[in-house]
């Protein structure tokens, strides 16, 4: 049984200016000690979409629906209040963007790191300390007897998401969300950073879910790629098929962005057009407009999600007829 | 640390002594002293009185023999009671003011804070916009308004407060109400603001995804940040209370260092002013200061420095 | 059969969106700020009265009555008398103009100063920045209500030293927020882009930097009226500030205070009415200031 089945997920935004269908309808499941990554642009939902598992979206204005999202047993969509509590942090840890911001300024890391096992588990606090220094050593930080008493602004950008990220495991989840956790660091800091997530994942056999809008960070970690537009799903497969043979013509757009992908001198490849504005859904394909593919058919029928190969899934339709092969 | 003490003690001593100037040469400026009274003197105890205060001096000599005065302590004595030095009659009015002053902070505190918090954590519901409204009513309400109101209501109407006087622990009750509320307003407003714009930041929603309760959230991670425009208020609500306390102890008749001071005004007693205004002075700088010095203290960032 | 990709066409011109400049859009939400809206309207309503009513008044403010005394509200007097026979409508309203004109000429008066004060240290920045910046520390820790006391003391009860006592109270920090808004946007970018693009200072200063320092500007100084119409009632309130036969509200507030007993109806009305009017500036002074946060926009 998978460890995590998400089932038409639907999160939306009531704000001013409309409806904005932020999540519209994503299925997706995850297995024990699987990689999933997720990605797309900014406004495609990714993120919305693990937080709202979570239920750490405010609601209002938000409103999160779905036939389900089953951890385990659990619908996480409808339990009580303490049941979605007592899973946070401790069978579902998530790790955010931005470190600087994420971590509390006026608590120290012992604090910061000792706080999950004190609201979950029945420890003292002498036993939690010694946890949290434990959880500090191996992640990497040097120094971290000496340093556990600091404060976030005291480390560098690098060393404060080690810390985000001994914080998450430090509960021992089953499941690890990471939302964009590379993105607002040095490239020199990305690629210890994507390690150290690595071996974590490795050593403990803890699911992730990956976050990124970057195809080639996901590519060398995640087992799996659920790629997303639109608050939709158009595509989910293995690593190897969906760079190998992608089965949706943005996916296939992604990849062809990629400044390494150009040739040296090469006008740079843009996908034309704009992302869509999300409280104005449009029938049929939310990519049609900007697709080099698209029919008519394509801007009529509902998109939905199919399967089309060996564990490979798409939402073009043309795939699907088996009208559109990509390279 | 310890240098920015050092260096704010330095630097109150030329606001003291340009305090103390001021105030001597305005009250210079004023006719009247010590000999204002409608009996007709014999000159030979004119001088005399004139001498004792130091009155036949030119004017540079009694600003100088004051200052001389002021730096070991000796406020002089004062003009309209008779006998009576300065530092006596502080002496005996002080506790009174603190006492006072110091009740109204903590209701102010105790009553503003839980309000804020409360309106914060309940935005835009009804209780906010209770909280919000009777905070509001607080500040616009000014002390000399609302302490008659009270008077009006509690002690005349209900019969159950004395209307002045300081004697029983009762007499307390309506003065440092009037007094602390209307601060209690500023305070909540302050702490519903700084709640806010904590409890919007991201760390708060790492601490949510923790698995931490709501009441967690609010009280181990929010209040820390939310209370900060609190702290950095606490100078001027200080001032403010002190300030304040000459209009509550002027209504409810209480024996305090602010009726003094509004009496000695009226009197022409000059000495008794300059030496209560430099007393608020310094009060006022050093509770600016012990403010100041809390506000590093909580803020990780600034004790580095 | 590949399609290709239609270009995005051309818009007809009713179809584009009207733009909302800033101020437009901070209008919009103050207009729907509830509170602020019945704040300014109350505000308006007061001072309409103030300013016409006693136009239309039989009574003049003056007026003694001695026979009468203090009398409740009747048929003749609305709002009753005072023990003089003065009638309460009449010396309402006309206190009425009394507390708003203070209010007005001293925060005019701090408003000048603070403006000029921090605009200058601001934008000169350095040493002369950090001198005065010193000096309004200082002067923050001076207990000015004494100042002011015994200023109005000394030199008598001159109308027009109030206001400019007052408005010296409250300068400080009018300037701290001037100099902290000309700082940040010296630093802001959109200004050394206007530099790039080789606009005239002139033409910055009046068109980008005035603008944004307008915002906190009169956000302050709503919320410095109130302020100020605190300070005058409460100086009224020691005898230090309007005279009789002069009116202001806090002048009737302390009489009215004096006699409470005998004659509630002195108390009660100036009470509420001076409330009233603090009432609706500071809400009126918070909504201008959520309207104008562009941060602050929830949605």
């Amino acid at each position: 049984m998978a460890l995590l089945e998400v089932d038409d997920l639907r999160t939306s935004f009531h704000t001013r200016n409309g409806v904005v269908r932020a999540v519209d309808g994503v299925s997706f499941c995850i297995d024990r000690g699987e990689t999933l990554g997720i990605v797309g642009e900014s406004g495609s939902g990714k993120s919305v979409t693990c937080l709202s598992l979570l239920g750490l979206v405010p609601q209002p204005p938000g409103r999160i629906e779905g036939a389900g999202a089953v951890l385990e047993g659990i619908d996480l969509l409808r339990c009580p209040q303490e049941v979605l509590r007592g899973i946070r942090g401790r069978r579902v840890a998530m790790i955010f963007q931005d470190p600087m911001t994420s971590l509390n300024p006026y608590m120290t890391i012992e604090e910061q790191l000792m706080e999950p096992l004190l609201i979950h588990e029945k420890i003292g606090r002498a036993a939690a300390a010694r946890m949290a220094l434990q959880a500090l050593q191996e992640v990497g930080v040097p120094e971290a007897e000496r340093r556990i008493r600091s404060y976030p602004h005291q480390f560098s950008g690098g060393m404060r998401q080690r810390v985000m990220i001994a914080m998450a495991l430090i509960g021992k989840p089953d499941l690890l969300i990471a939302d964009e956790p590379t993105t607002a660091l040095d490239v020199t800091v990305q690629a210890q950073i994507l390690d150290l997530i690595a071996q974590q994942q490795r050593q403990r056999g803890v699911a992730v879910i990956f976050i990124s809008h970057d195809l080639s960070v996901v590519a060398g970690f995640c087992d799996r790629v659920m790629v997303m537009y639109a608050g939709r799903v158009v595509e989910t497969a293995n690593t190897r098929a969906i760079f190998r043979e992608p089965k949706h013509p943005y996916t296939r757009a992604l990849q062809r962005s990629r400044p390494a992908m150009q040739a040296k001198g090469a006008e740079l490849y843009v996908i034309p057009g704009l992302p869509p504005d999300l409280s104005r859904p449009v029938p049929g394909c939310a990519f049609a407009p900007r697709c080099e593919f698209a029919v008519a058919d394509c801007g009529r029928t509902e998109m939905r999600l199919q399967d089309v190969g060996a564990s490979q899934a798409s939402a073009c339709l043309r795939v699907q007829r088996g009208e559109l092969t990509l390279q | 640390m310890l240098q920015l003490i050092a260096r704010r003690i330095l630097e109150t001593i030329p606001v003291l002594v340009l305090v103390a100037t001021i105030t001597f040469f305005m009250m210079k400026a004023v006719p009247g002293g010590p000999l204002d009274t409608e009996k007709n003197i014999p000159q030979e105890i004119k001088v005399q009185i004139e001498a004792f205060y130091g009155l036949d001096q030119p004017l540079w000599k009694q600003y100088a023999s004051y200052m001389g005065n002021l730096l070991r302590g000796d406020l002089g004595p004062s003009f309209k009671h008779a006998n009576r030095s300065v530092n006596e009659l502080i002496a005996a009015a002080l506790p009174v003011s603190l006492e006072l002053g110091g009740i109204a902070l903590c209701v102010a505190l105790l009553v503003g804070i839980p309000f804020g918090i409360a309106a914060a954590v309940r935005q835009n519901t009804w209780i906010d916009y209770l909280a919000s409204t009777t905070a509001m009513a607080g500040i616009c309400l000014p002390t000399f308004v609302m302490g008659p109101l009270l008077v009006l209501v509690f002690a005349l109407h209900f019969e159950q407060f004395n209307a002045s006087g300081w004697d029983f622990a009762r007499d307390r009750v309506l003065p440092a109400l009037t007094l602390g509320l209307v601060y209690a307003g500023y305070i909540a407003r302050l702490t519903r603001g700084g709640m806010l714009e904590v409890l919007n930041q991201d760390f708060i929603r790492t601490a949510r995804a923790k698995g931490a309760s709501e009441t967690r959230v609010v009280f181990r991670h929010a209040l820390r940040g939310g209370l900060l425009p609190v702290v950095s208020f606490l100078g001027p609500a200080i001032a403010g209370i002190l300030t304040g306390s000459f209009v509550i102890e002027t209504i409810f008749n209480i024996p305090g260092l602010g009726r003094h001071f509004v009496t000695s005004v009226f009197n022409r007693d000059a000495t008794l002013t300059i030496g209560t205004a430099l007393f608020y002075a310094a009060l006022v700088v050093a509770l600016n200061l012990a403010a100041d010095i809390a506000q590093a203290m909580l803020n990780p960032k600034q004790r580095a420095n | 059969m590949p399609v290709t990709a239609s270009a995005s066409p051309a818009l007809a011109a009713d179809a584009v969106e009207p733009g909302r400049s800033l101020w437009q859009d901070a209008w919009a939400r103050l207009c729907r700020n509830r509170m602020a809206v019945i704040g300014g309207v109350v505000l308006i309503v007061l001072t309409a009265l103030s300013l016409f009513g006693p136009l239309f008044l039989a009574y003049s403010y003056e007026e003694q009555n001695l026979a009468l005394g203090a009398a409740p509200p009747s048929a003749a007097h609305l709002l009753g008398t005072d023990k003089l026979g003065r009638d309460q409508l009449a010396r309402l309203l006309f206190g009425g103009r009394v507390s708003l004109l203070v209010g007005l000429a001293a925060t005019s008066v701090s408003l000048t100063i603070g403006v000029l004060w921090g605009s200058i240290a601001g934008y000169a920045g350095g040493r002369l920045d950090a001198v005065m910046m010193r000096i309004v520390d200082i002067l923050y820790a001076l207990p000015f209500t004494i100042f002011v006391i015994l200023l109005m003391t000394v030199f008598g009860r001159n109308f027009i030293l109030l206001f400019v006592a007052i408005g010296a109270v409250e300068w400080l920090t009018m300037a701290r927020i001037v100099r902290g808004q000309v700082l940040a946007l010296k630093r802001q970018e959109f200004i050394e882009a206007a530099v790039a693009l080789g606009l005239r200072k002139r033409r910055i200063v009046l068109r980008h930097v005035v603008p944004n320092v307008l915002g906190p500007v009169m956000v302050y100084t709503t919320l410095t009226i109130p302020a100020v119409m605190l300070l005058e009632a409460f100086l009224s309130f020691l005898g230090l500030g309007v005279q009789p036969p002069m009116s202001s509200w806090g002048l009737l507030i302390k009489e009215g205070a004096e006699q409470m007993e005998e004659a509630p109806w002195l108390l009660i009305y100036p009470a509420a009415v001076f409330a009233a009017t603090l009432f609706s500036l500071n809400f009126l002074g918070d909504g201008l200031r959520d309207a104008l946060d562009v941060r602050a926009s929830k949605d």
